[in-house]
């Protein structure tokens, strides 16, 4: 699985590589959040499809070399869903896979929020909200001012996207026309808490529908879209938005919340949440890995 | 017997950071639209292909400087100490003094100097904020010679640093000779009866009062401390010891900037008291240069009077 695939045809071969990579990564998330009795679920594991496709096919990058000068840069903007991406990076090589057992914890290289000095293949420290797509717009004008073929990815999440720097990095963003920059908005339709109303548990989405597509277009920025839960789909989108045309290209990706897990899946409230061992038995089972049975008793 | 005038620091900022990305291509120029006030346009001229119009958006054009660090480029900020400090705090905090990028938050209008600008636009608490920044290096120049060597200084110094320059010109303190080294405070005029602290543009006029109270036989020992992060403990000391009785002198709040930084350290390392000119916990409203001076008691005069009482206080 930590064989580097960027640049593979996408073919019924890599899509389901990219699939188990994608559900690797998801238990990954589910059992480090539940040995760390902390971090976030829902956001990680809307975003397993879209950083499984960026870390194992799209993103020009050498985990062996990860100050690699023209890597693409990959900022995680939704900070919080950081260990979906120190999973993902786990499994591509950047470090043990057993290290994910000290997500969360004291002196750990994999802090609740992404702290890039303290672990390397990390581009961008993140966790307040709205700030990763400015990092990343620097990035995407450092690379036209220096001359590098690099592009610059940035993953928000819709809710995020209520911060009012993402409009200011945005503006600036056309006004540029950085090409080179590559936004993926997480669209998993839920926040941490959000607005009373008619939605699932009582609340609504962040966004009314279409109004991401319209807000990006308004902003000047090439919006695509796609199933953010659909390989094939992720791969040709993210393909198409290496093709330059002048503008900074959104692809907004329609995601479920808790994606993988029944009893997560479009419920708020686990944006963040501990899980009991008998909530793991059965995530793990959504996912494809039922617990071994102990004292000759079903899970 | 009074110090002469310098040039304005914000000239002196355009001129020294366009001449030194002559020989440096990472230096780049990041503007917050008010370019033609800060003259960053001087950089701009020089070098158009690196100034970058970021808009009024400074939180995004903070955030802009710590991607462009981690591409290896030299962000210089323009903008002023409102809103290259306190507006963007946050994305400073997260995205360039957390990691430790190497971005150099160079803000003008520091002071009561702003152009009659009122209290939105006059920030009296930027030392306190950014010396109380983990990671953050403070340094608050006293004129245009040592602001030159202060911003040559930031453009090789590897990591965030806060530098704060003056809109207006202001008095010239050093000659050519001065050399400029982070960290170390500088005695400007020895004296025996009180220790004197200052620094910023406010170091001029405190000399200024040193002549006027020599005049009435008081002979103040004057230390010029520009750098407030990381401080100077030794010099410091030393002043302290010198004459055993310590006055800071900022045109800042007296709560957390260098009248702060230097109780902190005389508390720790030579218990003395300490009395504190500056601004009483206030906002500072609009109006012409040397009125100001005079009303929040940071002109020559005002600072001598305030001295003479304080002194008699403790007699």
């Amino acid at each position: 699985m930590n064989e580097p695939t960027t640049g593979a045809p996408a073919d019924a071969t890599e899509i389901g590589r990219l699939e188990e990579v994608a559900r690797q990564i998801r238990l990954a998330i589910v059992r480090s959040v539940y040995h760390a009795k902390a971090g976030h679920l829902g956001g990680p594991l809307s975003a397993a499809d879209l950083l499984a496709a960026l870390y194992f096919h799209v993103l020009r990058i050498r985990p062996d070399e990860p100050a690699w000068p023209d890597r693409d840069r990959f900022v995680l903007s939704k900070g919080h869903s950081s260990i979906g991406l120190y999973a993902a990076m786990a499994f591509r090589g950047y470090f043990p896979v057993a290290e994910l057992e000290t997500f969360d914890g004291a002196s750990s290289r994999l802090q609740g929020h992404p702290d890039m000095t303290r672990l390397p293949g990390l581009d961008m420290s993140s966790g307040s909200l709205g700030m990763g797509i400015s990092a990343a717009v620097g990035m995407a004008l450092g690379a036209r001012l220096t001359g590098r073929d690099v592009r610059a990815y940035v993953m928000l999440g819709d809710g995020e996207c209520q911060e009012g720097e993402v409009w200011e990095a945005a503006m600036t963003a056309a006004r540029y026309g950085l090409d080179n920059l590559i936004a993926i908005v997480d669209h998993n339709k839920l926040q941490q808490y959000g607005w009373p109303g008619d939605g699932p548990d009582g609340r609504i989405p962040p966004e009314v529908p279409g109004e991401l597509v319209a807000k990006w277009s308004a902003f000047g920025w090439r919006v695509l879209e796609v199933d953010g839960h659909d390989m094939e789909d992720i791969l040709d989108v993210l393909d198409e938005a290496q093709h330059p045309d002048g503008r900074p290209v959104v692809v907004i990706a329609h995601t479920i919340k808790g994606k993988g897990v029944s009893f997560m899946e479009g419920h708020y409230f686990w944006h963040t949440r501990v899980i009991k061992p008998e909530e793991l038995a059965i995530a793990l089972a959504d996912l494809g890995e039922p617990l071994p049975a102990t004292n000759g008793g079903a899970r | 017997m009074t110090l002469p005038m310098g040039r304005a620091m914000r000239e002196i900022f355009g001129e020294t950071v366009a001449e030194l990305a002559n020989d440096d291509p990472r230096i780049v120029m990041l503007d917050g639209d008010v370019g033609s006030s800060t003259r960053a346009d001087i950089f701009e001229k020089a070098h158009p292909d690196r100034y970058l119009q970021m808009g009024i958006a400074e939180q995004n054009m903070l955030g802009v400087a710590a991607g462009m660090a981690t591409m290896g480029l030299v962000p210089f900020i323009s903008t002023f100490v409102s809103f290259a400090v306190v507006r963007p705090l946050d994305q400073i905090r997260v995205l360039i003094a957390q990691p430790g990028l190497n971005v150099k938050i160079t803000a003008g209008y520091a002071g009561l100097f702003t152009g009659q600008t009122g209290m939105s636009h006059i920030i009296v608490d930027d030392m306190s904020i950014m010396r109380a920044m983990p990671g953050m290096v403070t340094v608050s120049p006293a004129d245009d010679v040592e602001a030159a060597r202060v911003l040559r200084w930031a453009a090789a110094y590897e990591g965030p640093c806060y530098v704060r320059l003056v809109r207006d010109a202001t008095q010239r303190l050093f000659d050519d000779a001065y050399r400029f080294e982070l960290g170390k405070a500088v005695v400007v005029r020895e004296g025996r009866d009180v220790t004197l602290i200052s620094t910023g543009s406010q170091t001029p006029r405190v000399v200024d009062a040193a002549e006027l109270l020599a005049a009435e036989g008081i002979d103040a020992h004057v230390l010029h401390v520009p750098t407030l992060k990381p401080i100077d403990v030794p010099a410091i000391v030393a002043a302290a010891e010198r004459t055993g009785r310590v006055i800071t002198v900022e045109e800042h709040s007296v709560i957390g900037g260098l009248g702060g930084a230097v109780a902190e350290t005389l508390s720790e390392h030579r218990p003395t008291v300490v009395h504190r000119i500056g601004l009483q916990d206030v906002y500072v409203e609009s109006g012409p240069n040397d009125a100001l001076l005079d009303i929040y008691g940071l002109s020559a005069a005002r600072v001598a009077e305030q001295v003479r009482e304080l002194l008699g206080r403790d007699a």
